[in-house]
């Protein structure tokens, strides 16, 4: 398969400008400039078949395409590098690797909808990925491919790197341009969309750093060839990340429907240690779980994943071998979204800290009869009632770890003790 | 001492406000530029801040309280984060917390009393692949083992 998105980061010194170059970086921008009007360049993102790679896979070009033309207001695009998903760390390596794909996609997104000022939104803890993208923004913008006048095309752009100060919910696009207007991550509802009401109200496109990156292969090789690799629905490539018990963790870049179970075995190497495979979480911790035994006719795609159960999410996959309590990997995931909520929603603000508190109890000896009955009702309350998809990412994992392991969550009340560890 | 910036701070707090479309987006690198600055943000860095950005304090105290990476208190020299999260968890996060707890005689979210480390545990570092991992003022230390965690404390003056 050829590599579109970790095409260059092998390379040495492939955060560089000269070595993207060498490698034909830019020359995607070079060809819109040259060339294309920023409706053909949406036509032509539209035809690869490109979805949002940051969890909700929604088609990139389509999403473009909402952006009014005729507003009177500044337009901007948003970056979304605040890659905190439990499991997913592939925008780091991008970051620290290939920081001028990001830059210009980032560049040929604010050319589609004619912005003039763009953002990267990084997590404030990437302080090594902060400087190598702030360092290649200035190179970029020292070679005129920034700022004024772009490779002489008469667009301008300005490119701002801001940083996050940790919370998980910046990841949300909304609490994102919360946060970036200066206040709390606090979502913000849904419609109006941010395509016509985003950052202090102006139209907004806020694109995953995955999304962007794979934008200069598809412009410069074309959208056919994109489109022709993947199957129908799911078009192209995707990054996953594999964490937990696994050989060979790492971030891979995959064909979309490319069967789940060979890639686990062969790609990753297996459960290590001789031990059994008991569960994955596909797409990032907010994402259902699904058991061992489930995988046999999963393949790696949006569609074949939510048949499944689950849904892609950003392509963290956390693996688990027969070694792990489930109890205590629920706990653990609804510690973090108890940990993370932003507080405005009334469901999603209580209703994370009793589940997390109730699997605490199940898990240390103290659960009663009904407490999963409990779980389920909490989750299924908090499930659609929220502003933001958080309140949803909290309660299908918990949820789906109770409905897959019912035996062991059972066990650990009747005995009043953790069974597995 | 009175609060506010040196010169040359509020120099560079004039560039990060330019460089932005509205003055409000300059919030978090301000609040940044002030931790820097006065160490933590008091109650009197706030005001100061909430001056600087035309904006209640009562904003700049939701700002500030709202996110992990901005301190009300003064933390260690070293900040010692140990990742907890499932993935960090699943190779033995818990083990090196054990081990930096014993050895530096903190539970999280404790400060020695020379004020040289602070420990706390923290969530997903976004470096799940590499774990168990901590991160110490701007640096990760990834997939730790008891021996490497040692030798990293050692190398701490």
């Amino acid at each position: 398969m050829e590599k579109i998105l970790l095409r260059n980061i092998e390379a040495i010194d492939s955060h560089t400008l000269a070595v993207y170059r060498s490698r034909g970086g830019y020359r995607a921008l070079e060809k819109v400039l040259r060339g294309m009007s920023p409706e053909q360049l949406i036509e032509e993102v539209k035809a690869s078949g490109l979805r949002g790679r940051g969890g909700a896979g929604f088609p990139t070009g389509m999403k473009w395409s909402f952006v009014p033309k005729d507003s009177p207001k500044p337009k901007y695009v948003v970056c979304n590098a605040d890659e905190s998903e439990p499991g997913t760390f592939k925008d780091r390596l991008l970051i620290e690797r290939d920081p001028h794909a990001i830059i210009e996609g980032t560049i040929l997104a604010a050319y589609a909808i004619q912005s003039r000022t763009a953002f990267i939104y990084i997590r404030g803890e990437l302080v090594f990925g902060s400087k190598a993208l702030q360092r290649a923004i200035d190179e970029a913008a020292q070679a005129g491919c920034l700022g004024k006048n772009i490779m002489g095309s008469g667009y301008d752009l300005d490119l701002i790197l801001h940083r996050g100060a940790g919370a998980y919910i910046c990841g949300e696009e909304t609490g994102l341009l919360s946060s970036l207007e200066g206040g709390k991550g606090w979502p913000k509802v849904k419609p109006p969309f941010p395509a016509t009401h985003g950052l202090f109200g102006c139209p907004t496109v806020v694109n995953n750093v995955e999304t962007l990156a794979a934008l200069p292969w598809i412009v410069d090789q074309g959208a056919a060839r994109y489109a022709a690799m993947g199957t129908e629905k799911s078009k192209g490539t995707k990054l996953f990340c594999v964490s937990g018990h696994i050989r060979r963790p790492g971030v891979y870049e995959v064909e979309m429907g490319y069967p789940f179970k060979r890639f686990l075995e062969e790609d990753c190497g297996g459960v290590p240690d001789g031990r059994k495979l008991k569960g994955v979480i596909p797409g990032g911790s907010s994402m259902p779980v699904l058991r061992g035994d489930e995988l046999e006719p999963v393949r790696m795609d949006y569609e074949s994943m939510q048949a499944a159960g689950s849904l892609l999410g950003s392509g963290g996959v956390i693996v688990m071998d027969d070694s792990t309590c489930m109890v205590k990997a629920a706990w653990n995931v609804a510690r973090f979204y108890a940990h993370e909520s932003c507080g405005q929603c009334t469901p999603c603000r209580e209703g994370c800290h009793w589940m997390e508190k109730i699997f605490w109890r199940i898990e240390n000896g103290q659960g009663r009869k009904g407490d999963l009955d409990l779980i389920l009702n909490i989750s299924g309350n908090i499930t659609g009632n929220t502003i933001c998809p958080f309140g949803d990412a909290a309660a299908w994992p918990a949820a789906a770890f109770i409905k897959k392991y019912r035996d062991e969550f059972e066990a650990h009340i009747t005995d009043q003790r953790c069974t597995v560890s | 001492m009175a609060v506010e910036f040196s010169q040359e701070t509020l120099k560079r707090f004039g560039e990060i406000v330019g460089r932005y479309p509205k003055k409000d987006a300059a919030m978090l690198p301000v609040l940044y530029l002030a931790q820097r600055e006065f160490g933590y943000l008091s109650p009197e860095a706030i005001e100061y801040v909430a001056e600087l950005m035309d904006v209640s304090p009562a904003r700049v105290y939701g700002v500030v309280t709202f996110y992990t990476m901005l301190n009300m208190k003064p933390i260690g020299k070293y900040h010692i984060q140990v990742c907890r999260t499932l993935p960090c968890a699943l190779v033995g996060a818990e083990k090196i917390t054990t081990l930096l707890k014993s050895k530096l005689g903190l539970q999280a979210g404790e400060t020695t009393p020379d004020g040289k480390f602070t420990l706390s545990e923290v969530e997903c570092l976004a470096s799940c692949g590499t774990g168990p991992m901590m991160q110490i003022n701007d640096d990760y230390y990834e997939n730790l083992s008891k021996e490497k965690v040692e030798e990293i404390l050692k190398n701490l003056k």
